[in-house]
Parts: structure tokens; C-alpha cells; sequence
């Protein structure tokens, strides 16, 4: 038999059960990033708001999440907890927050100030300018950390199935543990596929929900802005 | 609430020091790869927009792949040890490291690089003794990311028998039964790492752009 039909062996083969495998991955991943998303964009208005002080906060989750191991911090959760979906879930929501987070808040800090102003002259109250100025203009920034935190999750999630929570990774750990190339290719390709289509998915979603006035003032902005000497 | 086992990092503090020496090495043999091979990509796709949308592009779906995947690719091309793990690890510091060298030179004033030309250096000389200085923040900056990245990723390194601080997580905690004390020190010396070699490059970055500091002093 060919690698490839091999590969396919392996991965509908009941033992491994593939579907099943990337159906847990699915919901694992999902379930981290919805949770993510609501947590890391109220924290991101709410650390916007607050202002100043808020950004030592919002930088030091921010470059935490970025330096601590995330197959450490998946370890950990599941060591501390228990080997289960939610455990799982939880620790790949704490992966998935930063991103948003930092982003959100950013995105909200950076809006013109004009705009802001401009839109209570017109009589918007401070809700209505969150979420009629402030958020759209942020989506972008707010997509980009979304997408950031997606890639992540799915990635982790994997890990998290080497740990035996269940999904893709249990798969590939069959693979290592057998030496069977067959069969951890059956769990590293969809790995890989998923992470791509979840990529590919977020920036189409932030390319369609980008305001179309930014899209325009993004085109015919300078390509690349000078620094004087 | 699991404890941790103090006796447990005393009577294992040998390994976890060769552990750390290994990670080290993973960490520095990579990165300095990944930017033998990205300052060069860097430098020739600067201000060309479909190389430079190729060059970050191949490295962006790269980036994308989750690191355990990756690995599982490697796996039956390279083998297990060192080689294949160094190999993961370079492609994955190649986006970050292939767009700050072009993005920094883009961003060289087009003045000063016709100053010099007009003083008579050759392009290779524009390019060493003008581009590439005035570039180097950017540059030192993707190193420094691609540096605390590279020792998060190759914790997953242990899979393939590349060793390292991910052994502590996975062979002497995740398969002992989620043993908590071996996931924690390899957590919290991968962390430590990433802080000091971050920081130990923001000092190199220091030294190595004097007139930055002159410029701020003023």
C-alpha cells in the first residue's frame, strides 16, 4: 500500500478512530476560544477604560503568555486538575486570552481621539461609542489576536490530546509510542490542516468585517512610514 | 492541590542541569541558523513586494503548523536526536526573523542610502556599513522574539529525542502519572531562560548601536 492510503488506513481505522478524534479536537478548540473571546475582549474594554494603570496588567499577561511553554502550561493545568475536556478547556482558554486581550485593549486605546469626540458631539452616549466607534474601528487589531489566539489553541489542543485529554494529539502519540510513521502522520496531517483552515478562516473573518473606510485608508496609506533621522 | 517534591529536584539537580545545558543548546544552535538563513532571505527580498509576499508567505504556513505536527513531519525524514528538532526549530523562527531584516532595511531613509552611494561606497558597502547597522533594532528585535519563541517550542522537542527541558515535562512528569514537581521546574526554567536570554539580548542590542545611545543622551 502507498504512504498515502496507508495514512488514510490509519486514520478511519476504528482504533484510532480519526473522525472522532478531530470532532473532540474541534470542540475542545472551540470551546477554549469562544470562552477566550468573551473573556479577552470584556478585559480588554474594561483595561481600556481604566487606562493607565491598566497596562502594566495588560503587558505583563501579555509577554506571560508569550514566555512561559505553552505545552508547560498545559502540562501544569492537567496536572493540577485532572485529566478531563473541561480541565483541557480551561487551560487552553488561559493560552487563548492574552492575544485577545492585549490586542482589544490596544485597538480601543488607539482609536482617534477625533473620533471619539467627534461621535459625542453627535450625541452618542459612552455604550454607543463603544460599540459603534470604538469596536469597529478596533476589529481589525481585535480579528488579528482572535486569529493569533485560534492558531495557538488548536496547536495546544494537541499537546493536550498527547497528555491523553483526547483529540488529534492522542493520535500522534499513538504513532510515537509504536513507531508507526503511518499512523502519526494520520494524527500530524489533520493537526496541521486544522490550524491552517482556522488561520485561513479568522483572516478571511477579519478582512470581511473590516470597516470599509479602514480597508481604503489601509490601501492608500504610504506603504511604509519614514523615520526621520 | 498536588504539592511538589522538594527531594525530588535535589536528588534529580543533575539532570535538570544537563537538561537545561541541552535546551541551551537546541535554543542557540537554532536560532543562530534560522538567522544565517533569514538575514541573507531578508536582504534580498527587501522593497520587492511579490518575493517579499513569497518569502513571508512559505514562512507564515511554516509559523502556522502547530509544533507537535511539525515534528511528526520530521520525524520520518530525519530521524530522532538533535537534527531533526534543530531542523523544526529554525523553520519556525524563519517568519518573524525573514520580516523584521526586510521590514528594518525598507525602512533605512532612501536619503541616507543615496548619501552614500553618492560618497562612493559599493552596494555591498551600502549594505553592510549603512543598511544593515541602521536595520539592526528591527533585527535585534525579531531575534529577541524569535529567541523566547524558540525555547517554548522546544520543550515539544523531548517527543522526537531532542531532549532538552521538555523531558522533565514529559518523560518525568506527563508519563508519571502527571507528576506535578519535574512539569513545574521544567515550566519555570524554560521561563527563566527565555527572561534572561531576552534580556542578555537587549544588552548585546545596546552594545552593538552606540550611536542610538549617543542620539538618546542629547
Amino acid at each position: 500500500m502507498s504512504l498515502p492510503a496507508e495514512v488514510w488506513e490509519a486514520f478511519t481505522s476504528p482504533f484510532n478512530d480519526g473522525w472522532g478524534q478531530t470532532r473532540t479536537h474541534v470542540e475542545l478548540s472551540a470551546a477554549a476560544l469562544g470562552l477566550a473571546t468573551a473573556a479577552g475582549l470584556a478585559l480588554g474594554v474594561l483595561c481600556a477604560k481604566i487606562g493607565r494603570g491598566a497596562a502594566f496588567v495588560v503587558i505583563t499577561v501579555s509577554n506571560l503568555g508569550r514566555t512561559v511553554p505553552t505545552f508547560a502550561v498545559i502540562a501544569l493545568v492537567l496536572a493540577v486538575s485532572s485529566l478531563g475536556f473541561w480541565p483541557a478547556v480551561i487551560g487552553l482558554f488561559g493560552l487563548g486570552v492574552p492575544p485577545i486581550l492585549l490586542n482589544t485593549y490596544t485597538g480601543i486605546r488607539g482609536v482617534d481621539p477625533g473620533a471619539v469626540e467627534a461621535s459625542r458631539g453627535m450625541g452618542l452616549t459612552p455604550p454607543q461609542i463603544l460599540t459603534r466607534v470604538e469596536l469597529p474601528l478596533s476589529i481589525p487589531l481585535i480579528f488579528a489576536g482572535i486569529r493569533t489566539s485560534a492558531v495557538q489553541i488548536v496547536a495546544t489542543a494537541a499537546l493536550a490530546g498527547l497528555v491523553g485529554v483526547g483529540g488529534l494529539g492522542v493520535i500522534v502519540q499513538s504513532g510515537l509510542s509504536n513507531s508507526q510513521t503511518d499512523v502519526l502522520l494520520a494524527g500530524a496531517i489533520p493537526i496541521a490542516l486544522l490550524a491552517v483552515l482556522a488561520e485561513a478562516l479568522f483572516g478571511t473573518a477579519q478582512w470581511l468585517l473590516t470597516p470599509k473606510g479602514l480597508r481604503l485608508a489601509r490601501r492608500s496609506a504610504p506603504r511604509r512610514p519614514r523615520r526621520t533621522m | 492541590m498536588a504539592e511538589i517534591r522538594w527531594e525530588w529536584i535535589s536528588r534529580n539537580a543533575d539532570e535538570i542541569q544537563a537538561r537545561t545545558i541541552e535546551h541551551l543548546a537546541l535554543v542557540s544552535v537554532s536560532t543562530a541558523l534560522a538567522v544565517a538563513i533569514a538575514i541573507p532571505i531578508g536582504v534580498a527580498v527587501r522593497g520587492r513586494r511579490i518575493p517579499f509576499a513569497t518569502a513571508t508567505g512559505v514562512a507564515g504556513i511554516l509559523y502556522t503548523i502547530p509544533s507537535l505536527a511539525m515534528f511528526a513531519f520530521l520525524l520520518p525524514i530525519f530521524g530522532i536526536g538533535f537534527t531533526p528538532a534543530v531542523v523544526g526549530l529554525v523553520l519556525y523562527a524563519l517568519l518573524i526573523l525573514i520580516r523584521n531584516t526586510a521590514v528594518g532595511l525598507e525602512d533605512v531613509p532612501p536619503s541616507v542610502r543615496e548619501a552614500s552611494v553618492g560618497m562612493g561606497l559599493t552596494p555591498w558597502q551600502v549594505l553592510t556599513k549603512v543598511e544593515l547597522p541602521l536595520a539592526l533594532p528591527a533585527i535585534m528585535a525579531g531575534i529577541r522574539l524569535a529567541t523566547v519563541s524558540t525555547v517554548g517550542i522546544a520543550t515539544v522537542a523531548v517527543l522526537i529525542g531532542g531532549g532538552g527541558l521538555g523531558s522533565l515535562i514529559y518523560s518525568d512528569g506527563i508519563q508519571r502519572a502527571l507528576f506535578l514537581t519535574p512539569i513545574l521546574v521544567g515550566a519555570v526554567c524554560a521561563t527563566v531562560m527565555a527572561i534572561v536570554l531576552d534580556l542578555l539580548l537587549v544588552l548585546a542590542e545596546r552594545l552593538l548601536t552606540p550611536w542610538a545611545r549617543a542620539r538618546g543622551a542629547r
